[in-house]
């Protein structure tokens, strides 16, 4: 049972960190990032090189991750984002474009990193294990404990910074934002900013415990449009309790359900689509978008 | 004007070597080789050794002259089509190289791939070279695939036996991906370890692919505590992590698997943990490896900036190729010639040290020789490379 916690907590912090990115961008610019997962994946080659090739410090190479994630989605936004959502009123023309950014992501990583799986020393050695009941390596629980920090730290600059107030105006009404006097565009490009750089944050982080390889880009996306779609598209907070809950389903899962196969993520898919359809909002979503 | 003039001298230089580059190149004519296969997604280290395994080789043919089959010499193109693990593209790769009238294929990697191809290939006179273990595919009335390494039926039970002998060993526990080839790898190590008299103790632990971390995993395989884990079917990008993670589960018997791994994977994605696991590999450990196959690895790391010890096995396909085309010219454009040398067709086996042969076996699985003999050499890894425990054979 303790182990069965630690590992929802674990995995619920983060997969909690990748939701919050995805659902940050889509909060304020109704763009679902296909790309997100890629973006993770760069986060974490960064990484790599930094920490894993060059020997730079851990903690140097993680914030190598965020700056270069950061610049890269700002620049996303602002050169590809930001033309098509001026130019185009269909919400497909930005999935598309998302999808294209996704594909490209992944032929420029294979082309800079290769095709192989990479790995990083461990940034803390040592296993934890109290009487066998619950076994957790130091760099995990060192893991995890850093993505809840980076969780309430996030929140805490939606909360109280005038850059977070400004990201939360433009998430609930765009146009209401802009002639209260904030700079739309601006701030769009911050936002996505910031969204990539959680991407990278985690890819970075994560990178110490699963490594990183070229294919995790798309799963990835996919399993943090799942958490997305659990707590509520567009709601931070839903972001958060959808991490939590899928890290805790799939620890509860693997452990009781491990005889009869490889059936947890098929309860999980199965409980997902019940769930939609008795509340397709999700959790703390609003039925009016 | 003397400016003018230097520049014209320059221009009429560059035109000239060119001209002469383009016709030296094209003096031999080409001889297309195909690779239908996964170069993108979470597979494509498995593809893309492939492919590279087949450029590098291709590139070094060129270079030195082209390839001798018959009157003629060749310059060697490998015409490449990525399926991304997709039956229904690799049913359009295949497509792709009967449109080009290519007659020999590389690929696919998967079972599901290589089994979509087969009629395909059949019908338009392919021959082609799958990583896919399915008998059915090499069974009569199959006629056009060839294995192109070992199957896990055949390194499996040979793995065990040498564990049961050497190290004792007497319960095993299998994980799988839950995917059709490890799944059907792992069946198939759990048949034939009860055989050999191994008392399977875990056997339906399976994972997603995308798993970020195994130990939730791992842990109802580990109360298990068997004396081998076998990671059945386990890509590279998996097996550091599996592992890793049954290390720090306190986990402290033999770990192995049926699949070539990559030793610098292992050594940044597990470090020492990775000490003493066992997996299936080519011939570049230094004690098999021919001068041509260092030659090869030094090649393929010039071209595409580091090796990948998976190419130590998919080498070979190419080269399969290429000699038995020597050995019968007339099968270039005609599959069935092909075929009919199979059967005797015996060359030296040039990436290997000693009097290793290049020749089609599989009578024993298959009951006809679609098989290419690639050296059934499992390694143990230790201190970031591979060390070979012993070299085996498939008849």
């Amino acid at each position: 049972m303790e182990q069965i916690l630690a590992n929802g907590v674990y995995l619920g912090s983060q997969y909690a960190m990748i939701a919050l990115g995805l659902t940050l961008i889509f909060a304020l610019m109704n763009v679902l990032n296909f790309a997100h997962g890629q973006m993770y994946v760069i986060g974490g080659f960064v990484t790599y090189t930094f920490y894993g090739q060059w020997g730079v410090p851990f903690v140097l190479a993680l914030v190598m991750s965020c700056v270069t994630l950061a610049i890269l989605g700002a620049l996303i936004e602002k050169f590809l984002f930001a033309p098509v959502i001026k130019g185009s009123a269909r919400e497909e023309s930005t999935m598309l474009l998302a999808a294209g950014i996704a594909f490209l992501l992944d032929a420029l990583i294979l082309i800079i990193f290769g095709e192989k799986q990479r790995g990083v020393p461990k940034i803390v050695n040592g296993v934890f294990n109290y009487d066998f009941r619950l076994i957790m390596p130091y760099d995990r629980i060192l893991v995890c404990v850093l993505a809840i920090l980076s969780v309430v730290a996030f929140i805490a600059l939606m909360q109280y910074t005038k850059t977070g107030r400004a990201l939360r105006a433009l998430a609930q009404d765009r146009t209401a934002a802009q002639l209260m006097g904030v700079n739309v565009d601006r701030y769009s490009m911050i936002g996505f900013a910031l969204g990539a750089m959680l991407a990278g944050l985690v890819g970075g982080l994560l990178v110490t415990i699963t490594g990183v390889n070229l294919g995790m880009g798309g799963p990835t996306s996919i399993k943090a449009f799942m958490m997305v779609m659990i707590g509520g598209a567009g709601v931070i907070s839903g972001a958060i309790w959808g991490g939590i809950i899928l890290g805790f389903m799939e620890a509860i899962g693997l452990a009781v359900l491990s005889q009869y196969g490889d059936i947890t993520y098929l309860l999980i898919f199965i409980s997902l689509m019940i769930f939609l359809a008795i509340r397709p909002q999700g959790l703390m979503g609003k039925p009016w978008g | 004007m003397q400016r003018r003039t230097l520049m014209k001298t320059v221009l009429t230089a560059v035109t000239l070597s060119a001209l002469q580059a383009t016709t030296a190149f094209a003096e031999n004519p080409v001889l297309k080789i195909g690779f239908v296969g996964v170069t993108s997604g979470p597979a494509a280290a498995w593809g893309i050794s492939n492919q590279r395994s087949m450029e590098t080789r291709a590139a070094w043919i060129n270079e030195t002259g082209g390839y001798t089959i018959g009157d003629t010499t060749y310059d060697i193109e490998i015409v490449s089509f990525d399926d991304q693990k997709d039956p229904k593209r690799a049913i359009a790769g295949m497509e792709k190289m009967a449109q080009e009238g290519i007659h020999y294929v590389v690929g696919p990697n998967v079972d599901d791939g290589a089994a979509a191809v087969r009629p395909v290939a059949e019908s338009n006179g392919i021959m082609y070279f799958p990583y896919a273990f399915p008998k059915s595919l090499y069974q009569a009335p199959a006629s056009n695939a060839i294995l192109g390494m070992v199957a896990n039926y055949q390194s499996g039970p040979a793995i065990y036996k040498y564990l049961m002998e050497e190290k004792g060993i007497k319960t095993v526990a299998f994980i799988a991906a839950n995917e059709s080839d490890p799944l059907s790898q792992r069946d198939g190590g759990v048949e034939a370890a009860k055989a050999l008299g191994l008392e399977v103790v875990s056997d339906n632990v399976t994972y997603q692919v995308d798993t970020i971390d195994f130990t939730p995993v791992l842990t109802p395989v580990m109360r298990a505590q068997p004396d081998l884990l076998v990671l059945s079917g386990v890509s590279p990008a998996n097996a550091p992590q599996l592992i890793r993670s049954a290390r720090e589960l306190g986990f402290q018997g033999l770990i192995s698997t049926e699949t070539a791994q990559d030793a610098g994977v292992l050594a940044e994605g597990a470090g020492d943990l990775a000490n003493g696991f066992i997996s299936v590999g080519g011939a570049s450990t230094p004690e098999l490896a021919s001068p041509m196959m260092n030659e090869f690895v030094q090649r393929y790391t010039d071209m595409f900036g580091e090796y990948n010890d998976e190419s130590n096995t998919k080498v070979y396909a190419l080269e399969y190729i290429l000699e038995t085309l020597k050995a019968n010219p007339a099968a270039i454009d005609d599959v069935t010639a092909f075929q009919a040398t199979m059967d005797t067709f015996e060359a030296p086996n040039p990436y290997m040290n000693g009097d290793a042969k290049l020749r089609y076996v599989g009578m024993t699985s298959f009951g006809q020789k679609r098989q290419v003999a690639v050296p059934l050499v499992v390694n143990v890894y230790q201190d970031g490379a591979f060390e070979t425990l012993f070299v085996a054979e498939v008849d």
